[in-house]
């Protein structure tokens, strides 16, 4: 049963730009896998170590800004700049888990805010290299052999594999002894350091790959719109994933994808009948309500009504 | 040297200000253990208060002025009860995403009301700047400093003088055994709240008319809240009113002598480097209020 509903799944996953003609749908649907892949990788952290990042933007907009400059400045082909923006914001996260090994809860958060708030200030202030606030345009589209991945149809594939992947790597990393040792973090760390896991290797180990995962995201999103300006470290793109990971399900990991496709719909939805500000207003209200009625979020509450029934 | 005074000058006026949001997030923090990310828009609050006193009601500038701290004293208590009281016995986190998320609504709901374009805060005071030798200050500024003073005066004296103020540090050491000696917990924290949110309210009705009052100006004003108490302590009031300061003067001189575009950017690079090397704050001893 399971089996059989994964490939029906699979398949419509894979035939989706063929019965879904509205490119406005589809340009949905592929924001909504940009911000899967984003919220997979908070969820590394939030959902499994028991960190949260508040400064994941910055990584986003660090994989953005490399793969627009590397594939601008230096011509490189996009198939080499999406790894290296990858290592660019891993790297960045190997900074951040390194310098916040000692630090927990508030004062983690509080460093990756101002890690992302500095971030974004040099984007602005940097002009030689970003451009400035002015952003740099003309990002060209990825290539594959002779064909150009410009149309939507096929750039849908693009980030289904990348989220497929990201799924893939988070599944395997969080089933191995890793994962293990992060979910005994996150329980109780006093216990987990007693019985010999090496506490700051994993967070460093989790921020890395989280970090990376953001960055990759980053390339797919800077490639897709072919713009790049400081607003992808805008704090909205971060509160965005915290609350994706949150309502979907944090810890697992079929609740950050869920909610990615939750609230990038929504939004889109709700675009007809309200202005922005009524959306974000709503964001702000959805996610005290869901502290308060949801707090595991909607994949466990939907796993606990099936077990029931 | 005239430059560096005149920045000094400068920078005291601004970090007045931030002591007033530190003491007020400190407080918080310290004694309820809430990562209250909400701070920033109780300062809005006050701004957008104040706006609304002197231009919608035609108050004078002094009433407008306690209006706004009133309002923030409201909204705080008002938030404490309904949000905060039912989930005291939760994790630091919980609260913390409640607070986050609060922080959004009211953001917006303030733009909603007031629209994106900033306002202008008008102020009785002449613009012609009082020159001493080297140093001149807009005679508003003064009046900024002054009330910031008074108000941390204020706020000693509430915190070591007065039966709240005891109630208040006694919960700060030991809830459990403050609440067996017959202190209300849950109305300590409702004033706590409700004090920390009329401090924040009443530095956003003294800098409003300096700067600007937009609806995003609670986002820095949060983050300088923060870097004030990760300067100063968790709960130690002496330490947010010196790192106020401190980070006022360190604003200055950083937008004075590397580059104005950078000015933001001190407050981020204090909290991360003093949670790196000293995490308990500058001047930590010992952790306590007063």
């Amino acid at each position: 049963m399971r089996r059989s509903g994964r490939a029906v799944a699979a398949l419509l996953a894979l035939t989706l730009p063929f019965w879904l003609a509205n490119p406005y749908v589809l340009h949905v649907v592929i924001m909504a896998g940009i911000f899967g892949v984003l919220a997979l990788s908070l969820n590394l952290l939030l959902g499994y170590t028991g960190q949260l990042s508040l400064g994941h933007a910055a990584f986003f907009g660090i994989g953005a800004y490399t793969s627009a400059l590397l594939t601008l400045r230096l011509e490189w082909s996009f198939w080499v700049a999406l790894p290296a923006a990858a290592t660019a914001a891993g790297l960045a996260g190997w900074c951040i888990g390194r310098l916040a090994l000692k630090l927990r809860g508030a004062y983690f958060v509080l460093v990756t805010i101002s890690f992302a708030g500095v971030v974004s200030l040099v984007s602005i202030n940097w002009m030689d290299l970003t451009n400035g606030p002015l952003g740099l345009p003309g990002v060209p589209p990825p290539e594959l052999g002779p064909w150009s991945l410009r149309t939507k149809r096929a750039y849908y594939y693009l980030v289904l594999a990348a989220v497929a992947a990201s799924c893939l790597a988070c599944k395997r990393l969080v089933g191995s002894r890793i994962g293990r040792a992060f979910v005994a973090l996150r329980e109780n760390e006093s216990l987990a350091e007693s019985i010999g896991v090496d506490v700051t290797h994993y967070l460093v180990l989790a921020a890395v790959v989280s970090a990376g995962l953001a960055g990759m995201a980053g390339s797919l999103y800077a490639h897709y719109t072919r713009f790049v300006s400081p607003e992808v470290f805008l704090f909205t793109y971060t509160v965005t994933m915290v609350i994706m990971v949150v309502a979907g399900g944090k810890g697992t990991l079929a609740g950050p994808l869920v909610g990615a496709g939750l609230f990038t719909a929504l939004p889109e939805a709700l675009r007809a009948v309200t202005s922005w500000q009524w959306q974000m207003l709503a964001y702000g209200v959805l996610l005290v309500l869901l502290v308060f009625f949801l707090p595991r979020g909607i994949v466990p509450a939907l796993t606990a009504v099936r077990r029931r029934s | 040297m005239e430059q560096l005074l005149q920045h000094l000058v400068n920078g005291l006026v601004l970090g007045g200000t931030y002591a007033l949001l530190g003491i007020g997030l400190t407080l918080i923090f310290g004694l309820m253990n809430v990562v209250n990310f909400a701070h920033g828009e109780f300062y809005t609050l006050g701004a957008y208060a104040a706006f609304a006193a002197l231009g919608l009601a035609g108050l004078d500038f002094t009433l407008a002025l306690l209006g706004a701290i009133a309002a923030g004293a409201l909204g705080g208590a008002l938030c404490e009860v309904s949000l905060l009281r039912p989930l005291r016995h939760e994790s630091i986190d919980t609260t913390m995403l409640v607070m986050i998320g609060l922080w959004i609504a009211m953001q917006n709901g303030e733009l909603l009301v007031w629209g994106g374009v900033a306002k202008s805060i008008s102020h009785p005071f002449p613009t012609a700047p009082l020159v001493l030798g080297p140093v001149s200050l807009a005679p508003l500024r003064l009046f900024v400093l002054l009330v910031a003073a008074a108000l941390i005066a204020a706020s000693y004296l509430l915190i070591q003088r007065t039966k709240l103020g005891r109630a208040m540090r006694a919960t700060f050491q030991d809830a459990e055994t403050s609440a067996l000696m017959g202190v209300p917990i849950e109305r300590i924290h409702t004033a706590t709240f409700a004090f920390g949110s009329a401090l924040a309210a009443a530095a956003g009705a003294l800098l409003g008319p300096i700067f600007l009052a937009y609806p995003s100006m609670g986002d820095l004003a949060s983050l300088k809240a923060f870097s004030v108490v990760i300067l100063g302590g968790l709960g130690n009031v002496p330490g947010a009113t010196l790192g106020g300061l401190l980070l006022g003067v360190a604003e200055e001189l950083g937008a004075g002598y590397v580059s104005s575009g950078y000015r933001d950017a001190v407050g981020f690079l204090i909290i991360i480097v003093v949670l790196v090397l000293r995490p308990a704050g500058i001047f930590a001893r010992a952790e306590r209020i007063g």
